[in-house]
């Protein structure tokens, strides 16, 4: 058993490493793109190694669902690999080896110095404080209760994110494939239900086990994007439409401020949630993070304010 | 196990940052920093596994980076769709 995982291991950092550099070298962009998207997968499967599902639910989806669709629809609108500016750029002779060098030594480095980090970790503490936060898993204990203030300045920064990218202008036109290709709508209606299913049941499931609003929404966003590349989502670009999608986009921060506030009120503390509400705030919470994130990342994929 | 992970996350680390200052390419220098972002994250989810068991806090803040690295990539394309767009309007 042991020879076995260990054979997988080295399997799997072998591939990590050959596609991180066929990623960063390979000299045709979208073969890089390609290899980078598995390296993401890949990535999925380390962390179910490494014992952490949630991250593993998350980067599946987003590192190599969302990333990669984001990424293929930029090479669509880039010149080819042809233009100036694109080929690795000369370096000059003499500094080309010292500053590898420099990141080999750096690199080298940081891997001795992992060796000897202290690990204080603080397990024994998040253990003895989750039968007051509301649920049972320990990670969507720390994410929503425990270290409430770093999502909430997570979903502040996405909610940024979305802002910069539809100011710089109007969406840019949906290359529609679904005339070019009929089986995507039919291929879309055939997996919608499971885009719904999957993340109810993350959803569900992250108060005690592996899941919650992350993995959902990420899951639910992924499911959005190929809705919008088989061009069923004409609502986001109608005008009349416009207020709502604003309103959900901004739904978890607002939720979420709501409950920091209502904390502030009730305990004295911003985000401090008393212990007999803790479970019902927080599934609302999650609730309607979930839904703003799969919305916004539908909207950095149009790369633009849509309806303008 | 996990400090085998951790050394292939270092060496992660230095291949991005060959291939960020490498090349002049802004869609490949953001997946060099995507590579880099990764490498970053393997490294805490390794330091998370200690001897009292998984501390979930450095899980959360890859969590929650995963989706800030999505962000800043969505918007750092936006960008460089944008400047492309309005380079080659100029040109013309």
């Amino acid at each position: 058993m042991t020879a076995l995982t260990l054979g997988f291991d080295l399997l799997l950092a072998a591939g990590l490493v050959w596609l991180g550099w066929q990623a960063l070298f390979l000299p045709r962009r979208f073969a890089a793109v390609v290899h980078f998207m598995a390296f993401n997968l890949l990535m999925a499967l380390v962390w179910v190694r490494l014992e952490a599902p949630d991250i593993a639910l998350a980067e599946a989806a987003i590192g190599a669902g969302v990333t990669g669709a984001l990424l293929l629809t930029a090479l669509g609108r880039l010149p080819s690999a042809a233009a100036v500016g694109s080929h690795p750029q000369q370096w000059h002779r003499y500094w080309r080896y010292p500053a590898i060098f420099a990141a080999c030594v750096g690199a080298g480095w940081l891997a001795w110095g992992v060796q000897r980090l202290p690990r204080p970790g603080l397990a024994a503490e998040v253990t003895a404080e989750l039968d007051a936060t509301g649920v049972s898993h320990a990670v969507t204990a720390v994410l929503l209760n425990i270290r409430a203030l770093d999502t909430l300045l997570e979903v502040a920064v996405m909610l940024g994110a979305v802002m910069l990218v539809w100011s710089l202008g109007p969406a840019l036109r949906p290359f529609a494939p679904a005339t070019s290709l009929p089986g995507l709508p039919a291929l879309s209606r055939l997996l919608h239900p499971l885009f719904l299913l999957v993340p109810t049941y993350l959803l569900w499931r992250g108060a005690h086990a592996p899941g919650g609003a992350f993995p959902a929404g990420a899951v639910l966003g992924a499911g959005g994007i190929l809705l919008l590349l088989a061009d069923r989502v004409g609502w986001m670009q109608q005008p009349r439409f416009k207020t709502l999608l604003r309103l959900l986009l901004v739904a978890g921060l607002a939720l979420f401020l709501a409950v920091g506030l209502g904390g502030l009120l009730l305990t004295g503390t911003f985000l401090a949630i008393p212990q007999a509400l803790a479970k019902s705030a927080i599934l609302a919470v999650e609730v309607a993070t979930a839904l703003s994130i799969a919305l916004m990342l539908m909207a950095l994929y149009l790369y633009g304010e849509p309806g303008r | 196990m996990s400090l085998y992970y951790a050394v292939v996350a270092a060496l992660l680390c230095g291949m991005a940052v060959i291939g960020l200052f490498r090349t002049d390419d802004l869609l490949r220098r953001i997946l060099a920093l995507n590579v880099l972002a990764s490498a970053t994250f393997l490294l805490l989810v390794t330091l998370a596994r200690t001897d009292s068991g998984i501390d979930p806090v450095p899980h959360v803040m890859v969590l929650t980076g995963i989706v800030v690295a999505v962000s800043t990539t969505a918007a750092a394309l936006g960008l460089t769709i944008r400047a492309h767009e309005r380079r080659r309007e100029e040109s013309q």
